[in-house]
């Protein structure tokens, strides 16, 4: 088992170690003067420039510039905001809870309905019901999550006013920040009502992030369950009496869980991805916009290490989604 | 003495192709929507009754015909500075599937070249392309493309390129696995035996018969790349104003979202659409074209 961890481990770092050589090259691709780039139309002074590029060691030279780059990342500094001089990692640890919060909840969704759509669907295959899913899930698999997220807003938040437009929490309420997230944060705080503020804004976002990978778990559920239910201890355990729910419950559903499983390891990185669309619709300030705002203020430190940093993160969750795999999995632990 | 009746003829392959292809209903639905897009952007010029960058003065914000207020003029309504809708929603469209089949060109290729040669020289080669192709693969591809942009600056056609990097390891990986595959097998051996070039070997033994699951790949990249688009020109990373690209079109309708709801809708069902039609046709042809699924 530690082996095979280990093994798992070492094919990671040869990644990482590409990653950061794509982050570092990221400024160094911008086309023409990187200083001018920056400082945009407005100009730059000599000391300025002189300033900024010995912040960002380009005076010295490429493989000297890598070499700091690394051995600062390997102490946590991800170098800092050109625009708010404070720390990238600081900034993104700020805002980390609410993307979050948010994806957490996103995957609360696809996963809650999806599992009991794909499942029913299975049982009752070539029923109205598994075509209406199946139509779905295939529209919602190619939806552009902005314009459904702004859709939404047109029937829930403005013909309807059941949900807020955007934000995290009604601007009448003033929440400490304890956690970071602001459920947690509401609960604990003594405003009356700021609870439901918190819960009524999260819903729509977490729909609209929550679409996409809920039609991919649906999917996935159905045709893992299908392949399952024509497996011959299926029919071992329906000719032995066993309830039918029984059957599908617990002796269907757990083997067809595992690959099911890793499809959700593989919806981080498009929670991530979604979460920088949902973010900018909702006004949501998780790092997704963050992200997003940084580019467009050409806050080039902010995006090289919010994209190393994301990308990190992305990589030791997969690593993760591995491990447990061989971990339910055993002959997946064992080959080769 | 018996005649022995003539066997049948085995059918084309290409007969054979369109008689799965045709059985499956999603799929012909998905051909038909993009072939009537194709001719939407031929004939755009034709069709649409507006040029998309003429803007009427007196009609801002005019709601589509059934609604109140609405008038024949303008079918689909109007945008905040009184350009037709209708018009751009079909001039739309030539931008939308000329960088899709753009992306999907470039990143085939591309993807094709290192992907049959990883696959071919193996070695060093192979595992520095197989390496970079993790890399791209570890960050998600709107945030990857975001940062090509990023770097490149915002427009139409940076945003094209930078989904063109971001597509392509899925490309190299697909081809270099079934070279892989087929370069063990028999009939490229004794072409190797006969004195066929590598290069030969490579592009003309191989790779025709790695093509099935690329070509699957490649519609479904070409969904994957109008909606990458879409989402690039919403952030204001693709196509720049006055440009009619769906996404960017959304981009500027933002701000109506609580008083105009035609000028968000439309470009969105176009969006959906068109990538709905992409991936019920990549479906299909996935069908198709895997012989496991035949049987």
């Amino acid at each position: 088992m530690i082996a095979f961890i280990l093994k798992r481990l070492g094919m990671v770092i040869p990644t990482f170690i590409g990653i950061t050589l794509l982050t570092f090259s990221l400024i160094h691709m911008i086309p023409g003067d990187p200083i001018t780039v920056m400082a945009g139309e407005r100009g730059v002074s000599a000391e300025r420039r002189a300033e900024l590029e010995a912040l960002l060691g380009l005076d010295k030279p490429l493989y000297e510039q890598y070499f700091v780059y690394i051995s600062n990342i390997a102490q946590g500094d991800f170098g800092k905001s050109l625009i708010t001089r404070e720390p990238v990692l600081d900034e993104f640890l700020t805002l980390f809870p609410a993307t979050m919060e948010l994806s957490l909840f996103a995957a609360l969704f696809a996963i809650g309905l999806g599992l009991p759509l794909g499942i029913i669907a299975a049982v009752r295959r070539g029923s109205i019901f598994d075509h209406t899913v199946m139509s779905i899930s295939l529209a919602g698999y190619s939806m552009p999550i902005f314009w459904w997220g702004l859709l939404l807003i047109i029937l829930f938040s403005v013909t309807l006013g059941w949900t807020p437009v955007s934000g995290r929490i009604s601007a009448l309420y003033w929440v400490d920040t304890v956690t970071g997230f602001m459920l947690i944060d509401a609960w604990m705080s003594t405003e009356q009502g700021a609870f439901t503020s918190a819960v009524q804004h999260l819903i729509l976002p977490s729909i609209v992030l929550g679409t996409i990978p809920l039609a991919v778990v649906a999917r996935m559920t159905r045709s893992s369950m299908l392949e399952v239910l024509g497996e011959d201890f299926i029919r071992t355990a329906r000719a032995k009496g066993l309830s039918p729910l029984r059957v599908i419950m617990k002796h269907a559903l757990r083997n067809a869980l595992i690959p099911v499983v890793t499809v959700i390891g593989l919806q981080v990185g498009i929670l991530l991805s979604g979460a920088i669309l949902t973010e900018t619709i909702f006004a949501w300030p998780g790092i997704g916009r963050w992200l997003l705002e940084s580019i467009h203020r050409r806050d080039y430190q902010v995006v090289q290490g919010g994209i190393l940093i994301v990308a990190t993160m992305i990589i030791l969750i997969n690593l993760l989604v591995d491990v447990l795999y061989g971990v339910i999995n055993p002959r997946i632990r064992h080959s080769n | 003495m018996t005649t022995l009746s003539k066997p049948m003829a085995p059918p084309s392959p290409l007969r054979e192709f369109w008689s799965y292809f045709s059985a499956n209903r999603g799929a012909l639905i998905g051909l038909y929507y993009i072939i009537f897009l194709i001719l939407l952007i031929i004939f755009a010029d034709v069709i649409s009754p507006y040029h998309p960058y003429e803007q009427y003065r007196q009609s801002f914000l005019m709601p589509p015909v059934w609604e109140a207020g609405g008038s024949w003029a303008h079918i689909l309504g109007t945008d905040d500075v009184g350009r037709d809708m209708l018009s751009r929603l079909i001039h739309g469209a030539r931008y939308s599937m000329l960088a899709g089949a753009m992306v999907v060109t470039l990143s085939l290729i591309i993807g094709i070249v290192l992907g049959v040669l990883a696959g071919f020289y193996r070695g060093t080669f192979e595992v520095v392309i197989m390496r970079i192709a993790d890399v791209m693969l570890a960050v998600p591809s709107l945030l990857l493309a975001i940062a090509v942009v990023a770097v490149l600056g915002p427009s139409l056609l940076n945003a094209a390129m930078a989904i063109v990097v971001v597509s392509m390891p899925h490309y190299i990986r697909l081809a270099r696995a079934s070279t892989i595959s087929e370069m063990s097998k028999d009939y490229v051996i004794s072409s190797r035996v006969a004195g066929a070039s590598s290069f030969r070997l490579m592009f003309v033994a191989v790779l025709p018969n790695c093509m099935a699951p690329l070509i699957v790949q490649a519609t479904l990249g070409f969904s994957n790349a109008i909606l990458d688009m879409a989402a690039l020109g919403f952030v204001g990373l693709g196509a720049q104003p006055p440009i009619p690209e769906w996404g960017s079109m959304l981009a500027d309708a933002r701000q109506f979202v609580q008083s105009a709801w035609w000028v968000v809708t439309f470009p969105g069902v176009m969006i959906l659409t068109t990538v709905l039609a992409f991936n019920l046709m990549g479906d299909g042809l996935r069908d198709a074209l895997d012989p496991k699924l035949k049987q």
